[in-house]
Formats: structure tokens, sequence, C-alpha cells
């Protein structure tokens, strides 16, 4: 695992290919790579922490816990290996070792967390997605004990789609726009706009619920409805589309839109016709990362959307409920058995969704701006011949 | 945008070259479309602009009933008394992100040293991607994470630092030493929140570090360090500005975090219990999605006061954020 440098005195071993000069004793400095003697102390030392905490942690002393266990595992371990490494190799090379170790089981740390979420989620919800049932009915006749084999999702994906469709419409144009007041118009404004922009992106998604609640609830009397809730998704939505866009659309050249604006094309030509289609693979990763935020969000609907058990297809009357708001009242206010096992498969649905949005996201962001992809060079290689 | 070039002046003798006056003459359409472009620049402040507003009519209630003790009242009934305060939600909600943040700044500022030093170029694209993932995954996942997997199984790590580390204030524990008194602690709410963090920290950490200078890193190698050497003297401190910055944003992150914190935290006093290992806590966050449907007007103005002191401190901190990456030596360059 430990990187050497050209320092590390291991590392004047042989490389894998021979130098093939006429200096047959000068052989190629390995800069990198891992070497026998370095991957088999971190293994040592790994095992021997492993057999060590083992017998202190679930024998001599009186600990519990798993967390607690790996800790202590992760503890020994260094300590461990930094004393064998002490032991073969000089202060600097073996604390450079050290360094590297830790850095790369803080890179394997994040990945771990990141896969056991998501596995854990799927894991548990695993269940709740085989029933057929679970696709086809809301959670209208479920009581508190019913079995799996009653009520489903059916009503929470729908207020999702809808409430994610409406919160679209509403925050992607205006994103665009403002990213685009950001990047054509510029000057003082518009620094203002952009600080805003950036401190809105990481504003308490809280804040987007209580504001409109105040405002549609309270001040203005709507009932509670799916409407109010994309309201507040689109709060939260724009300032992400405005910040993203903004990247894509700065960075498309100068030179596409000089050629436009050379031939007599006026701005709002321009800006039509050149600048948003050269962007458009970074404008719609904006757009779908978005979307993945908007779809998870879940207290800013927690008061504006009310909550039910029954199917609603209509996103302007009447409570509506959506995927995270069933996770949260299944998990949380009911807490049943059952319901938690419902309330996981919920999340199966949505780490899924999420997931899919996700990939399409970084599929459409591979490409830079006026790149083609494989298939629209073909197309365009038809079209010439 | 059409440019009319107008000739030089006449009056100039024949041979002095005078700089023709260049008058940019915008079409109608330009300037439609120009206006529209303002309009939702300015749209934007104006909501933010309606977010304060409105926060701040509906919670005028709240700062007349309690006056200035609004600040600096420790306890938080609203609807019975008159005495209430902020100092009885804030402490605990300040405890959880500076917890968090302690968590999340070694491994997030480790891990982004990972992938932009140490990570093998295949491994690079793979463990960006699995960054940004962890920040698309939506905090109910997290909320549920952390209350069915991650909490029977840090019980036993948190009875261990009370029984060792108990002598150090904030670890003391008053209440029965069983297991069950160590549940909804704000201790697994700063945890669950720290890999929240994570994310935000890495991925802004990532940027700065691999803009570090490449002439800079040589002339390290050139003098003998090892790459432990290099980065500790040249990309850590070119990168200091960036993680200041992205730790401020994970600070408001933080603060702001709603679910995960309502799912675990138990909320047993209206009181700020300053023992982060024991049972029960407030957040403002938790204490807004538990209460707010619930109270009368007055309690719902005193909670709408909390949320708009909690919309100020973020945006705030945020700016700031911004304003620290920004002027950063290694902030300039990834401004965008």
């Amino acid at each position: 695992m430990a990187t050497e440098t050209v320092q590390a005195t291991e590392a004047r071993t042989p490389g894998a290919e021979d130098t093939g000069a006429e200096a047959s004793d000068e052989a190629r400095v390995r800069t990198s790579g891992l070497s026998s003697a370095g991957s088999a102390t971190i293994i040592g030392s790994a095992t021997a922490a492993l057999g060590l905490v083992w017998i202190l942690y679930e024998r001599v002393l009186p600990f519990t816990g798993v967390l607690g266990f790996w800790l202590c595992w992760y503890v020994v371990f260094l300590s461990l290996y930094s004393v064998m490494a002490r032991l073969q190799w000089d202060r600097l090379d073996a604390r450079n070792r050290l360094a590297s170790v830790a850095f790369y089981t803080a890179g394997l740390l994040v990945f771990l967390i990141v896969v056991s979420q998501v596995g854990y989620t799927l894991l548990r919800g695993a269940d709740a997605v085989t029933h057929v049932n679970f696709w086809t009915q809301s959670q209208g006749f479920v009581g508190p004990e019913s079995p799996m084999t009653v009520g489903g999702v059916v009503n929470s994906i729908v207020g999702s789609v809808e409430e994610l469709g409406l919160s679209t419409l509403m925050a992607v144009p205006l994103g665009i726009v403002a990213a685009l007041f950001l990047t054509e118009i510029g000057g003082g404004l518009a620094r203002v706009v952009r600080t805003i922009v950036e401190a809105m992106t990481a504003l308490p998604d809280l804040v987007a619920g209580l504001f409109i609640y105040i405002v549609l609830v309270l001040s203005l009397g709507y009932q509670k409805c799916g409407f109010c809730a994309a309201v507040a998704i689109a709060i939260t939505m724009m300032p992400i589309v405005a910040r993203a866009s903004e990247v894509v659309l700065r960075i498309v050249p100068g030179t596409l839109k000089e050629a436009s604006y050379a031939m007599g094309a006026s701005q709002w030509r321009t800006v039509l016709n050149v600048t948003l289609p050269t962007a458009r693979s970074g404008l719609a990763t904006a757009v779908v990362l978005a979307m993945a935020r908007g779809i998870g969000e879940t207290a800013p609907v927690l008061f504006v959307a009310g909550y039910t058990k029954e199917l609603n297809t209509d996103p302007f009357s009447g409570p509506m409920s959506s995927l995270p708001l069933y996770i949260f009242y299944s998990v949380h206010t009911f807490g049943t058995n059952p319901y938690v096992e419902r309330g996981f498969g919920a999340g199966f649905v949505l780490v899924i969704v999420v997931l899919i949005l996700f990939t399409i996201a970084r599929r459409l962001g591979g490409a830079a701006p006026g790149e083609l992809t494989k298939r629209q060079q073909r197309k365009l290689a038809r079209e010439a011949a | 945008m059409a440019v009319a070039l107008t000739p030089g002046r006449s009056s100039a003798p024949p041979g002095d070259d005078v700089p023709r006056s260049i008058v940019v003459r915008a079409s109608t359409g330009d300037r439609i479309f120009r206006g529209i472009l303002r309009g939702g620049g300015l749209f934007v402040l104006f909501i933010t602009g309606m977010i304060l507003l409105f926060l701040f009519l509906r919670s005028l209630g709240a700062f007349e009933r309690a006056g200035f003790g609004f600040f600096t009242t420790a306890s938080f009934a609203p609807e019975l008394s008159d005495h209430f305060g902020i100092a009885a939600l804030l402490p605990d909600s300040a405890l959880i992100a500076v917890m968090a943040l302690a968590m999340a700044i070694p491994v997030g500022v480790s891990a982004a040293i990972f992938i932009s030093e140490y990570a093998p170029p295949a491994l690079r694209g793979p463990m960006i991607a699995v960054i940004d993932l962890m920040a698309a995954i939506p905090s109910i996942i997290f909320a549920l994470f952390g209350f069915f997997f991650l909490m029977p199984r840090i019980l036993g790590l948190n009875q261990w630092l009370s029984h060792h580390l108990g002598f150090i204030p904030i670890f003391h524990f008053s209440l029965a030493d069983s297991l069950a008194d160590y549940v909804g602690s704000t201790f697994i709410a700063a945890v669950v929140v720290s890999m929240m963090v994570i994310p935000i920290i890495t991925s802004l950490g990532r940027q700065v570090f691999s803009q570090a200078p490449q002439g800079e890193r040589e002339a390290a190698y050139a003098l003998g360090s090892t790459k432990w050497g290099m980065v500790r003297t040249v990309v850590l401190p070119f990168g200091r500005g960036g993680v200041i910055g992205a730790s401020m944003l994970g600070l408001g992150r933080a603060l702001g975090e709603t679910i995960a914190v309502t799912f675990i935290l138990t909320p047993l006093t209206f009181t700020f219990n300053p023992h982060v290992l024991e049972e029960g806590g407030n957040s403002i966050t938790d204490e807004i999605t538990t209460f707010i449907q619930q109270y009368d007007p007055k309690g719902q103005a005193a909670l709408l006061a909390c949320g708009l002191v909690l919309f100020v401190a973020t945006l705030i901190v945020n700016s700031l954020a911004s304003v620290v990456v920004s002027r950063s030596r290694s902030g300039a360059a990834t401004a965008d």
C-alpha cells in the first residue's frame, strides 16, 4: 500500500523492466509501487492488531460494541505499524510510510461509509420491495401491526414524481436565467447575486419549508398540499441549478460566441443558438443533480405537504405523501415493526432513484462543452457522407 | 449585440490616428433579453429577502414577548411563560455542529489528500464519484442509517468514553449506567452529522489540494523530502484557506441539519445539557420540526424566531466561508 519515494532506501531495488543500457549495474529506480517487505509489514501489523484487540476487547476487558472494536483495532494497528516500520527503516522513511497508511485508510473509511449506508438501506428494504402489493397499494388500510402483504408505497411514488416534476418546472428556468445573468451581464449586482446564490446552496433546507409554511399556509391560508411542497423543494433546488449552470456556462469557449457576434447575431440569438446548446450536457448534469437533491428533501416538505396514507393524485388539493415523508412518518411517527420495514422499503426506492439520477448526471457530465459523443460523431459522419 | 462603428471625427487632420468611438446600440430583442436576465438575478435576491422579511415579521411577536431575554434565557417553553430563549437550543445545536466538525475535518481532509495525492490514477475517478454520491444521498437515508445501524453499535464506545474519560466535563455521565441511557445523545447525532459534512470538506479540499503548484512539489522533492514531507510542507499549507472555507461550509450544513438530528436526539428537557453522552438534547432544527404544528400562534412565533436566528447564522457563516475561500491563495484558482 505504501508508496515509496525516490529517497526510500528500499526503493533502489531493480525495476520490473531492464534499462537495457550498457551500464548493466545501473538499474531504474523504482519510484512507487508495493515492495514485498512493505506489504508484509502492513499485513503483519494488521493481523497482530486484530489478534491483540480481539483478546483484550472481547475476552479480558468489559467492552462491547462493534464500532469501539474497530476503533481500538485501528489505533493498535497504527502503533504496531509505526514500531515495525521504525525497526526496519530510518525515521523519515518510517514516518512517510505511516502517513501513507493513514491516508489510504481515510479513503477506505469514506468508501466504507458510503457502501455501508447504501448497502444497509438496500438490504433492509429488500424484503419489503419483493412483495407485489408494495408497488400497487397505498398505506390506506394499514394498521399498526398489519403484515407486509398489505400496504405499499404507491401513494408516495406518485407524490414524489408530481412534486419533483412541478419543482423542476419552477426551479430549472429560474436557475438557468439567474446563471445567464451572472455570466452574460455581470457587474456589481451579479457579484452580490453570486454570493447570495452560494450562501443559499448551503442554506438549511428547513428554512425553505418554514418560509413556505409562513407564506402559503399561515398568511395566504392555503391548505397544505403537494404544490406547497413543490414550491419549497424548488427554493432549495434553484440555487443548485444556478450555481452548477454558471460553472458550465462560463467555460463555453469565447471564440464560439465571438464568431456568432461577428456574423451580426444579437446577444439573445447568440445565447439561444450558441451558448446554451454548447453547454447542453453540463446544463443537463446540473438539472439532474438538482433533481437528485430535490427528491430526497425531507425537511422542507415536512410541514407544508401534510401527510396522508391514501393515494392523492392531485397536487393542488389535499395532503400528499412523498418518499421522504413516507419514511419519516413510517419510521419516526408510527414506529411499529411492519411500518419500519415499509419505511426501509421506501428507502430502497429512494436510494435506487438517487443512484439512477446520479449515474445519469455522471454520464452526461463526462463531456466537455461542445464535445460530441460517439453517437453524435457517427451521425455527423453519416450526414457528411 | 449590434455594433455600429462610426467613422472617426472628420475634424482631425488626416494622418493623425484618432481612435474611432465605438457605440453599442442594443436591439429591442436584446434589451428585452437583458431585462429578463436581470429579472432572474433580482428574483434570487427577492426570494432571499422575502425569506428574511417573512421570518422576521412572523417572529416579531416572540421578540416582543421575550425581549432581549430571547438571547440569554436558557429554557424554552414559549406557550407557558414569557421567559423563553434560544440559549436553551443554540448551545446544543452548536455543540453538535462543533463535535461533527471535530470528527469530519481529520477524516475529510485525509480523504481529500488521499484522492489528490496518494490514490492511483485508476482509483481517483471512482473515489471522486463516491464522494459526490455521498453528498447526493438524502439526509433521511443518513437518518435511517444512523438510527438503526450506527446507534446500537456505538453505545459500547460511548459507555467506555464515560467510564474512562468521564473526568473531562463534557463526557461526564450522571444518568443510571445502563446502555439504554446512552441512546439519543448529542454525541451520536454529531457522529451522523459528521458523515454528512465529510463530502463537503473532501470535495472542496480535493479541488484545492490538486491545484498545488507542480514546481513547488518538485522543489520539495529536490530538497530530499519524502512524499509525506512534500504533502506537509507544500500541499497542506497551499490548501489551508480552502480547507478553512470548506470547514465553515460544513459548519453551516451541520447547524442546519434537520432530519438526522430529529431522528436521533431524544428531547427530554428544554434546557441545555452539556454532557454529550447522556440521553436527551434539543437543537433548533429538532425543536422546530417537532413542535411547529402543535404549538399555538404564540409558540409558533417563538419557533420561527429560532428559525430566523438559524437562517441568519448560517447565512453569515456561509458568506464568510466563500470570502475566505476566494481570498486564499488556493481558492482564487478554484473560484469557479
